[in-house]
């Protein structure tokens, strides 16, 4: 199609100024905190040893899109990719992401482990390299819940208890299964009764419960900005966040780690690569997510390494010098209730049941 | 007895025609000198634009990918409610071959999953495992589908695949239009599903307010501006244009600070005792939160034409009314206030057109009740990827924003709208 070449050209022509350099390299990930935790841990470290200019790109949160949009225009500008795991996976569908064989392409432990077993369970996709366990879970004012502070994540629906404003994100993923959970359902059945009708209005039956009191976020600072302002007395978001609210701020806001729900975060390789920037950034990818690199991010931000090996060689945080392990969603003590993000199901019903969500959020 | 003889230019030829020459010389000229923005607006704006507008109707991805099951598909009765036959199946194996080897089959998948839930795992597992499959050996393709997925053997897929098997679709404005195409022909989706209509009434609601907000606040604005003293005015001016030098997201991000329910505005109420404690105002996250933002965001431009217009009002208008024996208010409306009408025309239209497609503002404080329907088109553009519903919607914007523009000219007149 011509006019697809010409709409998308005016695009690629801005970018192609970018990436003109060989030994440039364009690595695009979510920014803030979490971009200087893999600056600190990988970049600077590959920089030095390889002597690449890393260029980075804040845009992960629309990396889906973007790469659809280069990828039509024929000039993908982008090297190496940080995407959570549902992004991954509908990248792989899309023919956007190029596929890894963990075995082959990536470092074993020192142990001699292979990759594909250190990752284990987290390699969902064969063409996602996963970097870090994240939760999104619960954080509440200490001041503001009373005098006995919430243990279940069911103390979100409980306004008579709790009262007062709390924040969800702006999506049904993950709410849903609390509210399923929540009202009832065991976490063993939650995606076969979410899969039904009847479910899914059970869920929305649940959630109307709270609906005036919910402040509704879009954005990952959000719910720490709401719960510092007083404007919420609970509210979901990452855990690295509330980490950095609680530790890093001095907050008076506490974890509610029970019923958090984990995700994958960790990088893609764009389709479509010359063969000498393909054996870059493969390259690149192999250092970043060997054992003491994945561990070494965990100095700085509180979200758990996805490697197996990775866990022991946790430390201290970098500039706090506190133990980080404690702070790990992945932690004994933290990890007692918890579920998983369910990608199979989400990436079929994600479309459906989000209709039904943005239906019932206007009403 | 009229003068039938031709009138000859210098050089012999009729002058007619000679003037017409040098008209179309100039035309020429003109059209040369413009050339390079038309070109340029052609390519940039016209052409992206239209390309957008077309993939709300496009969906040659379905004969793209099985182009065989599609020919044996068409003579499937959908109603029967048996599977297709064999040579169907048979088709589809051999057309999934393909489709595996470049991976387009998983595209297809999450096209056909906007209509149909689950087709989406359906045919990346299905992918998986028909690596497998040796075409040459298959006795039953029937069989070999049902083993891999019993969902090959329901007619909803087959009648999915069925349906969007031509080149074009109209499924995408049906689903903009909280439509879908069921058993029986077209027909309304669910209650708990509608919501596009529902946004764009809103977006046209809000956006209309926000007009109105505008004339009353920036009216009085644009009036002290027109007849102050230069010095003063000027400085007046400046804090109109101040805002524009400020980051829009800077600005909104304000907004929060003031608005929020400890924010400062209801801080300032509870310290006066206006309102209680425990019952403070709710002025962001709803309608109001995004009536205040935007309307602050799009003052400007609603007194910027205002004061241009009211700048060509002469003072002396206005002494002769009262001279005449008018007191200031009849002045006022009857000689004042028709004048300054075609900049609250352009200011109107101005405002109204921008705030209908506005999304970062309504998405930041709109809460759940002040979004419009840009956000939902930005969702399915960076989000749910669903570009041919964004490009649906944003093709029903594109019009209901051009009727309104010809019932604006019918009634009130282009004409009589001035930017100064």
């Amino acid at each position: 199609m011509k006019m697809k070449t010409l709409m998308l050209g005016g695009a690629a022509f801005a970018m192609t100024a970018t990436a003109a350099m060989a030994e440039d390299m364009t690595i695009v990930s979510w920014g803030g905190a979490y971009s200087a935790s893999q600056k600190a841990a990988y970049h600077d470290p590959y920089a030095a040893k390889e002597g690449v200019n890393i260029i980075n790109d804040e845009s992960s949160a629309e990396a889906v899109a973007k790469l659809r949009a280069m990828s039509e225009a024929g000039n993908t500008t982008w090297d190496v990719v940080d995407v959570v795991a549902a992004d991954a996976i509908r990248l792989c569908d899309e023919g956007l992401a190029m596929e890894i064989d963990a075995d082959t392409q990536l470092a074993d432990a020192p142990d001699g482990t292979k990759a594909s077993v250190d990752f284990g369970d987290l390699l969902v996709s064969e063409c996602f390299i996963p970097q870090i366990v994240y939760s999104t879970t619960f954080g509440y004012r200490k001041d503001l819940v009373g005098a006995t502070a919430p243990t279940s994540v069911c103390s979100v629906f409980d306004t008579a208890a709790y009262p007062g404003k709390r924040s969800l994100e702006k999506r049904p993923i993950n709410n849903m299964e609390w509210a399923l959970m929540c009202d009832g359902v065991a976490k063993a059945d939650v995606y076969d009764v979410l899969a039904t009708d009847e479910g899914q209005s059970r869920a929305f039956a649940k959630l109307d419960t709270i609906k005036d009191d919910v402040i509704w976020w879009s954005a990952g600072a959000d719910t720490p900005q709401l719960l510092a302002d007083g404007e919420v007395i609970m509210g979901s978001t990452y855990n690295g966040r509330l980490f950095a609210l609680i530790e890093e701020q001095k907050q008076n806001v506490g974890m509610l780690w029970d019923g958090q729900v984990f995700d994958l975060d960790g990088w893609i390789i764009p389709a479509g690569l010359s063969d000498e920037r393909k054996a870059r950034a493969l390259d690149y990818v192999k250092f970043a997510t060997d054992t003491q690199r994945l561990a070494d991010q965990a100095k700085y931000i509180s979200y758990g390494p996805a490697r197996a090996s990775s866990a022991p060689l946790v430390g201290q945080h970098a500039t706090l010098g506190i133990d980080m392990a404690p702070h790990m969603p992945t932690d004994p003590n933290n990890a007692k209730n918890t579920l998983l993000y369910n990608y199979g199901f989400w990436a079929d019903y994600r479309d459906d049941i989000d209709a039904k969500f943005q239906a019932w959020l206007a009403k | 007895m009229s003068n039938t003889e031709t009138v000859l230019a210098s050089d012999g030829s009729s002058l007619k025609q000679s003037l017409a020459r040098s008209l179309r010389r100039q035309k020429i000229r003109a059209l040369l000198l413009i050339a390079p923005l038309l070109l340029f607006v052609l390519l940039t704006f016209i052409a992206p634009i239209v390309d957008m507008l077309f993939r709300s109707v496009e969906n040659s991805i379905v004969q793209e990918t099985l182009p065989t099951t599609v020919v044996e598909l068409a003579s499937w009765d959908a109603e029967s409610g048996n599977p297709p036959s064999e040579a169907v199946f048979e088709a589809l194996a051999r057309d999934l071959k393909v489709a595996v080897a470049s991976k387009s089959h998983t595209r297809l998948g999450s096209r056909l999953n906007y209509e149909q839930t689950g087709v989406s795992s359906l045919f990346r597992q299905t992918g998986r495992q028909i690596k497998k499959l040796d075409l040459e050996a298959t006795p039953s393709f029937k069989d070999a589908f049902e083993k891999m997925n019993k969902r090959w053997l329901e007619p909803e897929v087959w009648t999915v695949l069925q349906a969007f098997s031509g080149k074009y679709t109209d499924g995408y404005f049906l689903a903009a239009a909280d439509l879908t195409r069921g058993a029986d022909g077209i027909e309304v989706v669910p209650e708990d599903e509608k919501i596009y209509f529902k946004l764009f009434l809103r977006t046209l609601q809000m956006s209309m307010t926000i007009t109105i907000m505008c004339i009353l606040l920036g009216y009085p604005i644009a009036f002290l501006l027109a007849t102050l003293p230069l010095r003063s005015s000027n400085m007046l001016m400046i804090l109109v244009l101040l805002p524009f030098w400020t980051s829009l997201l800077v600005r909104t991000s304000a907004w929060k600070v003031l608005l929020q329910q400890q924010g400062v505005i209801n801080d300032f109420l509870v310290w006066a005792h206006i309102v209680a404690d425990d019952n403070r105002l709710e002025l962001i996250n709803n309608v109001t939160g995004t009536v205040i933002a935007m309307t602050h965001i799009l003052l400007p431009f609603m007194i910027l034409p205002l004061f241009s217009v009211m700048k060509t009002i002469p003072p002396t208008y206005m002494r002769a009314a009262k001279s005449m024996g008018a007191n200031d208010f009849t002045a006022f409306r009857r000689v004042y206030f028709p004048q300054s009408i075609p900049g609250i025309g352009a200011g109107s239209i101005l405002v109204f057109i921008l705030s209908i497609g506005y999304y970062i503002t309504p998405e930041i404080v709109g809460g759940t009740k002040g979004v419009f329907i840009s956000n939902r088109i930005a969702y399915h553009i960076s989000s749910s990827l669903n570009w041919g519903l964004g490009a649906a919607l944003g093709a029903i914007l594109l019009v209901v924003v051009l009727a309104l523009y010809w019932m604006y000219d019918k009634f009130v007149g282009i004409d009589n709208v001035k930017l100064g």
